[in-house]
């Protein structure tokens, strides 16, 4: 792999742009891997990238059905925050956002991870309870997040409307300076360049379509629609499509896929410094290099495999963006679009062995794991390596359905986060 | 936006009178003090989550108020039937994922919906 570099951009410049390689190499399945991942978005190309630079393990195939990216890790809103209530979600989070911070280096590609500010708005009363309480406990833990007044969030995000006669009025806000936003295409491709130059294959246009056991029950390979590939091990990191891939190989999960919304305003010059969210109004918005007003929506109140999503949704958002920002009341919107996401009980991610041996899971990120990309990547890799979680991901096991041991951000946000 | 026949009223009405209320045909274990956690774990948490025909409860809350069962496509959210609650479960070619039907005798009763799909 030919590095990135100024002097590689000079070199460029000089002979018309005719040097650039591809960033990855697409070859032809082998029969055997020893790892293979099913889905080619961040998490699982992470994965394959960690498994080849920490474990050693690179003969390995991450199958995407479609394109690099093409699920949620190219349709989220890419709000990057680490402000959770639960440990086990401050241990992950965390663990993400100081990987964020140093990724363009590691992986010599600019993901664009911009600390910007993630700042969420308190409304009323239960609302600044709630805040302070994840304040109390993140600072415990050693995360930022602190408490500003309603004068401060306007210091901070000049279009914010604090007036006392506004439609929502702000009585203060939360705010985690290191939160911020990254370029999401460039994760995929980041990892996907990277792990391909220590020898993963990266399969795309290739839906695995069942999951083989041998006689003990162990995985033997997947179908796909190039045939058959021989595998040791396979992890399942493939989002929405969790609870469909999972029932190759009969395992149920608690997951159920709701269509999330987003949409993108035309571009505008730099307006908006930070990323907002608005959990009572539900509302988040920031603002794009490229200048686009990117806003995050809810999810559709019933299963599904759209991904679309009910016109309803977005409108109640747009709603409280122009109440929130009344100078956007014109700004046209570009484009709009969902993305299937699978969603847990408790709303937190599950990531572990499954019932059939060598077969392992990372799903129910739902509607907030963009953020978790590097961090989960990394203790998936763990976890295929070695067979069992990391102790950063100890607590996100299957088990706790059963012995009810929940990490109920749920209850904590009462919002997709 | 889904427009979805309410069985009670008679009526095709817009999504927004709705609230979609999970799994239908979910039968809470009449012995559910004596089950194990694992047993427990599968009734409450598990649900059935198909690209395909899915058998859910759905509430015209904005409406007359009453629980009813409704068969959706989840991948182009069209209603295939909706019925009403304590009403059977529709012999259709069952979606990949969906638990087989239990024998008769063993099945427990669905006291749940028959009392819920009722406001009174
Ligand atoms: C509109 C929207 C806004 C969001 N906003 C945020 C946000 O602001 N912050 C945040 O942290 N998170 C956000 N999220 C959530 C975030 O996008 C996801 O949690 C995260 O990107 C999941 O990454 P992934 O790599 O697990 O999944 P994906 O990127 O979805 O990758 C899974 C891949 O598996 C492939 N696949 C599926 N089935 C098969 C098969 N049978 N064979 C082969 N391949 C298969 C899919 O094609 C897909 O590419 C948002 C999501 C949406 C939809
Ligand atoms: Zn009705």
């Amino acid at each position: 792999m030919r590095k990135y570099s100024v002097f590689a951009v000079a070199r460029e410049a000089m002979r018309a742009h005719k040097g650039w390689e591809a960033q990855w190499t697409s070859p032809e399945p082998r029969s055997q891997y020893d790892v293979i991942i099913i889905g080619g978005g961040g998490h699982g190309l992470g994965a394959a990238y960690y498994l080849a630079k920490e474990h050693g393990i690179t003969n390995v195939a991450v199958i995407e059905k479609g394109w690099l990216g093409g699920g949620n890790t190219g349709r989220n809103t890419t709000i990057i925050r680490s402000n959770y209530l639960y440990e086990e979600s401050m241990d992950i989070y965390e663990h993400s956002l100081k990987l964020w911070e140093g990724l363009s280096q590691e992986l010599n590609y600019n993901v664009m991870y911009s600390p910007r500010g993630v700042m969420m708005l308190s409304h009323n009363i239960h609302d600044s309870q709630v805040f302070k309480r994840h304040i109390h406990a993140n600072r415990l833990y050693g995360i930022d997040n602190e408490w500003l007044t309603p004068e401060q969030a306007k210091d901070y995000c000049p279009p914010l409307d604090i007036s006392a006669s506004a439609r929502y009025p702000i009585n203060g806000a939360a705010l985690q300076r290191r939160g911020g936003t990254a370029r999401h295409d460039a994760v995929a491709w980041g990892y996907a360049r990277a792990a391909s130059d220590r020898g993963v294959h990266v399969i795309q246009n290739c839906e695995v379509k069942a999951i083989r056991r041998g006689p003990d029950g162990a995985v033997t390979g997947v179908e796909t629609t190039k045939g058959f590939i021989g595998a040791k091990k396979i992890g399942v990191s493939a989002s929405g499509h969790n609870s469909m891939v999972l029932a190759m190989a009969d395992v149920r999960l608690p997951l159920q896929s709701n269509p999330l919304q987003a949409l993108v305003s035309e571009p505008l010059k730099p307006i908006f410094p930070c990323v907002v969210m608005s959990n009572t109004v539900h509302a988040y918005i920031s603002q794009s290099d490229k200048g686009e007003l990117v806003i995050g929506a809810g999810t559709d109140q019933f299963n599904s495999y759209s991904q679309t999503g009910g016109l309803q949704i977005i409108t109640h958002t747009l709603d409280a963006i122009c109440e929130l920002f009344p100078i956007f009341r014109r700004v046209k919107m570009m484009r709009q679009w969902g993305g299937i996401t699978d969603n847990t009980p408790d709303r937190s991610p599950i990531q572990g062995v499954t019932p059939v041996p060598n077969l392992f899971v990372n799903c129910g990120w739902g509607t907030g794991g963009f953020k978790a990309t590097p961090g989960s990547a990394h203790l998936f890799a763990h976890l295929i390596a070695r067979g069992e979680p990391h102790r950063l991901a100890a607590g996100l096991t299957l088990d706790r359905f059963r012995t009810g041991r929940l990490i109920d951000e749920a209850a904590a946000a009462a919002v997709a986060h | 936006m889904l427009l979805i026949h309410c069985p009670y009223c008679g009526e095709d009405r817009s999504e927004l009178e709705f609230r979609a209320a999970g799994d239908a045909h979910i039968a809470r274990p009449a012995n559910i003090a004596a089950i194990s956690d694992e047993e427990f774990a599968d009734y409450f948490f598990l649900r059935d989550n198909p690209k395909g025909l899915i058998y859910e409860r759905w509430r015209h809350i904005h409406g007359c108020g009453r629980f009813f069962n409704a068969v959706r496509d989840t991948v182009s959210d069209k209603f295939v039937m909706t019925y009403k609650a304590g009403e059977p479960k529709p012999d259709l070619s069952p979606a990949p994922g969906v638990a087989p039907a239990l024998p008769a005798d063993s099945r427990p009763v669905e006291t749940y919906e028959a009392t819920e799909g009722r406001a009174e």
